[in-house]
């Protein structure tokens, strides 16, 4: 009488070795540079080579270097701004698509899509001649200052936030608006009181996406900041081409944290939503 | 969905405000760089329109041409090299239980949230002359060298009289080992989605019918995956293409790409024109991809649909 | 091929999924070869499981499978005798029906100019032979599922199986696959074994059935056996409709067995032997007439008043209740035109013979 076997069957591909290996190593190969990032920003050991015991030290630096920390007070200002337009004009956007139609609305979403597709050099470099070229003051006290990187990012973040509001609109019942129509609502309360409701999971989804990419950009911000308005990314670039300190490991561990945060809510959010 | 004209008043108010700020702040610029890609430059930045294609040939001299293919090349390979590794984990993930599957794909799109320049810092610590591998290497060739002494033959020195740290840094191998690092994740979720999506009874049918599990994947998964390969592709090879940190970080002097040279035409070539022209020339590469990917799938649909 | 042993022999398999569900408990089956076998149950009851452990697509916990007299322990499904047709057909879409069909001998590396013979013959023998160069997209379902027939049988399996093959099917169309597939195991001989839910579809196509509840095989015998001596209440109230008492035992005497049935009062039942104890009684509606009058001895009668009638066309299901508030469910012929006349109401005699009622094992 056999005992009881294991079941394998031939579609259990994730339980074969091989798989299973390579599972692992990528994994490692995934993690491994930031996790050792994150652990040497705690070493004791100003050339970051050898273990030499747990500090904060370099968090301290980190945080009393002021010009790192005005990179990021700079960082968040913009990335706030920028939110706060691109979910509007995310919203409006995907409203606008789902709704009407109307004559060249291909070209329109095509063109709406660009910033996704386009390389970020491009955008960076157009958006750089274009601030030059119209004669953009550059000293405008802070945080007007920050407007030109601002505008730059609601550029490219505004078509990601109407992709996942688009996606939640897919899912909406228009006759819940219809309802509210035939009981007599306006066109705005109907808007109010029917459709925000229901896209306010992908409004905040599309937050959050703002938010992080605004954050986490670099190639645009390099090309459209100027001296006094530095991010945190482009300072730890300067500090990276300059010198591997622990200090920058420190302030990456940091922005890490809450690009993970973020973008960890965001997930979650994204998931309550689609079970709708 | 409605006409605009049921209700022309709402459709403005949605519709005027992405209208007008992608016009001015997204159009505009895009035009501009357009325009002065046929100028000269004229003083430091300013920039004269001539209409001329001098730029557009220049981007053909050799010097320029051997960037373009180099960064084809570049991005050729770290296409190749995630497709084969993505692959394995999108079938890794989708036949794994149910209830592991969000986790790992939560696991392998982490990092791709994570800052595109922290990612690639962190390489530099690990691909270091004095860094954790070569660390890691020169603790086997210690302990290499251990057990060569056991066994009585380290006279010979069979390992070399010294550590020789490997060259991972600096230089192409570098650049392809980040790119790879960066766009792993993106390759992952289309395969995954198409892998998902697909009928595992067609697997099963196949098997039934005699096929090894390599003729199977060869004649059935490919096939019924290949809307999910090309656009895994796709976004896979075209950002990597455009790559600006990676080779400027982690590249020696000629692993340039066609990011940096654009770069340095504005940053400190003060060369306008030219750079206008380079990065015109990426986007209608990037444009012709993405059409003939467009092209392919509709050509698939229509040859699925006829007889 | 000795006549004698199975084809396919199920010896106490038992398959028990990770997370605790066990699909399949001690099942132990054996199968002839050139029957057509139907494995019929409800939705779980593990039917689809045991199919796919003899494709090969499952492997039991514990037991056994052997095809062929061979052991199938760890023999994949690309290597065993078998061959499937798949609930959602799995007709690949990017190949021709031709293709489809031919898929099976290439890759089991037959000579390049028998498949073209091969594959006009099978397609000829589900009645697709100009179907070749076809897309699966634009054929009907009923056309993609004889693909999927003529892609198995083109290989010559010693055993079809068959998962739900007509679920997917329009009412109509049903009843003539359900033809077509007797005549195809007829024409090609070899042994066929389906998976269905429908009691309709197995007792019109199988020469075997095995009732499954709950991972267990309940009952294993031909359609008759099956409809008038079924083994146990779940297989009598499965298979077509029964009408079901529950009988005090309070005798035995010289061959009839007395019983007090609620609802209906005493009934005398032939019967070997005494039993010893309470009883289920099965009485299948067509069994049972309406008399007017109450017929002579011989017969069991009892009074019910009609409360509702639901009309079939060919037949009508009449329901009663007796004094004593027992439900009855009678099957009646319209065998003439002017049965649908007859206004069926009141009081009747509800009838039938007493060998005609199933004494169910407990």
């Amino acid at each position: 009488m056999k005992g009881a076997r294991r079941s394998h069957g031939p579609l259990d591909y994730s339980r074969r070795l091989w798989v299973r290996i390579t599972l692992w190593l990528s994994f490692a190969f995934l993690y491994a540079p930031i996790a050792i990032l994150v652990i040497y920003s705690f070493n004791d050991s100003r050339r970051n080579i050898v273990w030499r015991g747990f500090t904060l030290k370099y968090y301290e630096r980190a945080w009393n270097n002021d010009s790192l920390i005005q990179a990021f007070a700079n960082s968040l200002t913009i990335a706030f701004f920028s939110t706060l337009f691109s979910v509007l004009l995310g919203m409006l956007t995907a409203v606008l698509l789902w709704r009407f139609r109307f004559p060249a609305k291909a070209p329109f979403e095509g063109t709406v899509s660009l910033p996704i597709i386009i390389p970020e050099i491009c955008m960076g470099v157009a958006m750089m001649a274009f601030f030059t070229r119209i004669g953009w003051p550059v000293d405008l006290p802070w945080p007007l200052n920050l407007g030109a990187i601002t505008i730059a990012h609601i550029s490219f973040s505004f078509p990601f936030v109407a992709m996942v509001v688009r996606a939640r609109l897919a899912r909406f019942n228009r006759e819940f608006e219809e309802a509210a129509r035939d009981l007599g609502a306006s066109e705005w309360q109907a808007f109010r009181d029917v459709l925000l409701p229901y896209m306010k999971p992908g409004l905040i989804a599309g937050a959050l996406l703002a938010f992080t990419l605004s954050l986490d950009d670099f190639v645009i911000t390099f090309f459209t900041a100027g001296p006094e308005t530095v991010t945190f990314p482009v300072k730890v670039y300067s500090m990276v081409r300059f010198s591997v300190t622990p200090e920058v490991n420190a302030a990456s561990t940091v922005l890490l944290l809450i690009t993970l945060v973020l973008t960890t809510t965001a997930i979650l959010l994204q998931n309550r939503s689609g079970r709708d | 969905m409605d006409s605009w004209r049921k209700n022309p008043l709402v459709f403005w108010v949605f519709a005027v405000p992405p209208a007008v700020w992608l016009l001015l702040f997204f159009l505009t610029p895009l035009a501009l760089i357009w325009v002065f890609s046929f100028g000269e430059k004229s003083g430091l930045i300013d920039v004269h329109i001539t209409w001329t294609a001098d730029n557009y040939m220049r981007a053909l001299d050799p010097l320029y041409l051997q960037i373009f293919l180099k960064s084809f090349w570049f991005a050729g390979i770290t296409t190749a090299i995630c497709l084969v590794v993505g692959f394995v984990l999108a079938i890794a993930i989708t036949f794994a239980p149910g209830r592991h599957r969000p986790i790992l794909l939560l696991l392998v799109m982490l990092p791709f949230w994570t800052n595109l320049l922290i990612r690639t810092y962190a390489l530099i610590a690990i691909l270091r002359t004095k860094g954790s591998v070569n660390a890691a290497l020169e603790q086997f060739w210690g302990w290499g060298n251990g057990l060569l002494a056991l066994l009585g033959v380290e006279h010979l020195q069979l390992l070399g009289d010294r550590f020789e740290p490997l060259h991972l840094l600096y230089n192409n191998f570098a650049v392809v080992a980040g790119l790879v690092y960066v766009h792993l994740p993106f390759m992952v979720l289309p395969l995954y989605a198409a892998l998902d999506r697909m009928d595992r009874s067609y697997i099963e049918a196949s098997l039934d019918l005699g096929a090894s599990q390599l003729r199977t994947f060869r004649s059935v998964v490919i096939p019924l995956a290949a809307p999910g390969i090309v656009s895994g592709v796709i976004i896979t090879f075209v950002p990597a293409l455009g790559s600006f940190l990676t080779p400027d970080l982690l590249g020696g002097t000629d692993s340039q790409m066609i990011a940096n040279v654009i770069e340095r035409q504005f940053k400190s070539a003060n060369d306008w024109p030219f750079g206008a022209a380079l990065s015109f020339v990426l986007m209608y590469i990037t444009f012709f991809a993405i059409a003939l990917r467009s092209v392919w799938s509709a050509r698939r649909d229509a040859r699925e649909a006829l007889a | 091929m000795n006549g004698d042993s199975p084809i396919i022999s199920i010896n106490s398999v038992s398959k028990t999924f990770p997370g605790g569900v066990q699909a399949v408990q001690n099942a132990d089956l054996e199968i002839r070869e050139g029957e057509f076998f139907a494995l019929l149950g409800p939705s779980g009851c593990g039917k689809t499981t045991l199919l796919r452990i003899l494709a090969g697509f499952e492997t039991p916990s514990t037991g056994d499978v052997f095809i062929d007299g061979k052991n199938m322990h760890g023999v994949a499904p690309n290597r065993r005798p078998v061959n499937m047709v798949f609930q959602s057909y799995a007709v690949f879409p990017h190949m021709t029906v031709a293709d489809n069909v031919a898929y099976g001998l290439r890759v089991s590396g037959t000579d390049r100019g028998e498949i073209s013979g091969r594959v006009k013959d099978a397609l000829e023998l589900v009645q697709l032979g100009e179907y070749g160069t076809r897309q699966p997209g634009q054929l009907s379902g009923g056309q993609v599922q004889r693909v999927a027939l003529a892609r198995a049988l083109v290989k010559k399996p010693r055993v079809l199986l068959l998962d739900e093959p007509l679920s997917a099917l329009d009412a109509k169309l049903r009843e003539t696959m359900q033809m077509e597939l007797v005549r195809l195991q007829d024409t090609v001989g070899i042994t066929f074994i389906i998976v269905t839910h429908d009691q309709n579809e197995a007792l019109s196509m199988a020469d075997r059935i095995a009732v499954m509840d709950q991972g267990k095989v309940l009952q294993v015998a031909g359609p008759g056996e099956l409809y008038e001596y079924p083994r146990d209440r779940f297989v009598a109230e499965f298979i077509g409709k029964t009408n079901l008492f529950e009988g005090t035992n309070v005798g035995w005497e010289s061959g009839m067995l007395s019983l007090l049935v609620n609802g209906l009062g005493r009934v005398e039942l032939p019967c070997a032997e005494h039993l010893y104890h309470d009883v289920g009684l099965a009485v299948r509606p067509e069994k049972m007439l309406l008399m007017q009058e109450r017929p002579d001895h011989g017969y069991l009668a009892f009074e019910a008043e009609v409360e509702k009638i639901a009309y079939y066309g060919s037949e009508s299901r009449v329901f009663l209740a007796t004094d004593r508030g027992l439900a009855l469910e009678v099957s009646i012929r319209n065998d003439t035109r002017a049965a649908a006349d007859e206004q069926l109401s009141g009081r009747r005699w509800v009838v039938w013979r007493p060998e005609d009622t199933l004494i169910l094992p407990d």
